[in-house]
């Protein structure tokens, strides 16, 4: 994207992006965000500057690939430490408020 | 039946249904697709959780070369483009099943691309009306965990055991045209999963459920807004969801209404498709690559070893089977629909073969036959499968070169087959043991016919004046005095001669 074009949001972006990560905002809190949020996108927006035709995009730092691990259950059966931060836990299960769709 | 005559019957003319279907098969693997964790089915609550399927922080997915090397394998299977360079992404969503808030998925780079699987929709001539049905992609996921809503008053239980199992889910072309051609779709596809071994298949247990696209046009309009169905978990119903799903559908657009473009479910105590989702941004899932997880790249030889490790699939496998063994194109779609029952015809095949002393070609057809009419009938009535049968390949072929080599008559192998059921013992212990051996002696075979002769004689009277009909009878009771044990074509001979 060129610099020229630059993405911007408002407070209505915000709030919408608050409510989709589930973090709770005062419309202050809101307000606040707007210019930061593009302090950011125009920072970003500043690497549009650079020509990278024909450039691979680079994913690591350092040369690396992916590493997979062996077909092996080496984890699990340990019920009590998955549970044991649960705010509910009942009969093994976590407890969580009532959700139906 | 073809593909242009399924169509809807509204009240402004007729409607054609489009469908295409996201199915998601849980890959076949000890450990799950990034944690140590097992897969096993019915396991404790949340016993086969690990840290990283729990989303503790700082835990970090490694993924399962296994569920990579399946993936591989089934995109092979599908005659689709195996891509070397794959991502993972993230899909933002918030819901107790998955603690990670995200579910690790591959939208932007799947592992596996375009490819195609052939459809049959006349199961008694599998090559007179086939169809191609495109596969957009394959690319692996994350299943998420199990939600209980109806063991508390106040709360919701979780359980993770499944959070975090590798499925693929595998998107079709919206190709399909009729419930039949979506039924044969699935059952063909799952019948390639589990040739490949990459999913068990198994609809009950939610290894493999589909989430059914539709919508309806006027033949020859553009497609119409679509909706889609989730998780719908058995042949059958994916069938009645479209067939619902689409005369609902028609129903709206002839009342003036618009379809909306949203999530349904599949009740089938009630038989209907439900709104499920309305909240309007309950699909913006924000999807970006997985700063945890490197691209996959595949090298030559481990793509190799992929393709050298895929076994004979179902459609050649059909069509050997009846250029090179001579069996019906009937006969050989049943053999190879299921991967096990083709497993158990080639080892009756071998061993059959070797009892004889003959080609397999030369004794494919009598073991064809005796399996799908002795064997099936004798499964259906003990509500067994092929893998649960008491008798074995081994034990068939010995009944079978009994009967091959004349000892005994194919009544009487009928006999012997029920004692083998009942008791396990060997077809040549049985008939030695109750002196059932077919006899070829002359003399015995004589003295029955001159009995049965003697006993109907105004039938002889009748079958002299022209009634030839009559020699069945004659063949029948002389059998009947040998009980079952006098060798046919010996029968045969001898009372054309005595009638003669």
């Amino acid at each position: 994207m060129l610099a020229d074009q630059a993405m911007s949001v408002d407070s209505k972006t915000v709030k919408k992006i608050a409510s989709l990560a589930r973090i709770a905002m005062s419309d202050d809190e809101i307000e606040a965000m707007v210019p930061e949020f593009n302090g950011i996108l125009g920072w970003v927006e500043q690497l549009g500057e650079v020509d990278v035709t024909g450039v691979e995009p680079m994913t690591a730092v350092i040369p690396n690939v992916l590493r997979l691990r062996d077909d092996v259950v080496t984890d699990g059966d340990i019920r009590d430490k998955v549970l044991a931060n649960a705010p509910a836990a009942e009969h093994g299960f976590f407890g969580v408020p009532k959700v139906i769709e | 039946m073809t593909e242009s005559t399924y169509r809807i019957q509204g009240a402004t003319g007729e409607w054609e249904v489009v469908i295409g279907l996201e199915v998601h098969a849980q890959v076949t693997s000890n450990a799950k697709l990034f944690s140590g964790a097992a897969t096993t089915f019915g396991a404790e609550p949340n016993a086969q959780v690990s840290l990283v399927d729990a989303a503790m922080p700082g835990m970090l997915p490694v993924p399962n070369g296994e569920c990579v090397r399946q993936a591989v394998r089934t995109g092979m299977a599908l005659n689709a483009q195996i891509n070397r360079y794959s991502r993972f992404d993230r899909k933002n969503y918030f819901y107790a099943d998955l603690p990670q808030g995200y579910q690790i998925s591959q939208l932007y780079h799947p592992i596996v691309g375009e490819g195609a699987i052939e459809i049959s929709l006349d199961e008694k001539n599998p090559d007179a009306h086939t169809k191609t049905i495109g596969i957009e992609r394959l690319h692996l996921e994350q299943d998420a965990g199990k939600l209980m809503h109806d063991q508390h008053p106040t709360m919701s239980y979780v359980d993770l055991n499944r959070c975090g199992v590798a499925l693929m889910e595998i998107v079709s072309r919206p190709d399909m045209r009729s419930p039949a051609e979506a039924g044969a779709y699935l059952k063909k596809l799952r019948s390639i999963l589990r040739y490949v071994g990459s999913c068990d298949g198994n609809m009950e247990e939610g290894s493999m459920r589909a989430d059914v696209n539709v919508s309806v046009r006027k033949p020859g309009d553009e497609f119409g807004t679509r909706t889609e169905t989730k998780n719908v978990n058995s042949v059958r119903y994916v069938m009645a969801t479209i067939e619902h799903e689409a005369s609902r559908q028609v129903d709206v657009i002839e009342s003036g209404g618009t379809i909306v473009q949203e999530t349904r479910l599949y009740d089938p105590d009630k038989n209907e498709t439900r709104s499920m989702r309305s909240k309007e941004d309950a699909h913006d899932y924000r999807y970006f690559p997985d700063p945890d997880l490197l691209p996959l790249e595949l090298d030559d030889t481990f793509l190799d070893a992929c393709k050298a490790s895929l076994p004979e699939l179902p459609d050649a496998k059909r069509k050997r089977y009846e250029s090179e063994l001579g069996l019906s194109a009937y006969n050989a779609a049943v053999l190879t629909a299921e991967a096990e029952t083709a497993r158990w015809f080639e080892a009756l095949l071998t061993e059959s073969a070797k009892a004889q002393g003959k080609p397999e070609a030369e004794v494919a057809k009598a073991a064809a036959n005796w399996l799908l009419s002795e064997l099936y009938g004798a499964l259906n009535r003990m509500a067994k499968t092929i893998d649960d049968s008491p008798v074995s390949p081994a034990a068939g072929a010995e009944l079978l070169a009994l009967v091959a080599g004349g000892t005994i008559s194919g009544t009487i192998a009928k006999q012997v087959f029920e004692i083998m059921l009942e008791t396990g013992e060997g077809a040549g212990a049985i008939v030695e043991a109750r002196g059932l051996k077919q006899t070829s002696d002359t003399g015995a075979i004589d003295a029955a016919i001159a009995k049965v002769l003697a006993d109907n004689a105004d039938k002889v009277e009748q079958y002299r004046g022209g009634k030839e009909a009559l020699f069945g009878f004659f063949v029948g009771q002389t059998m009947k005095a040998m009980q079952g044990k006098a060798n046919p074509q010996m029968v045969n001979e001898l009372l054309k001669k005595a009638l003669g």
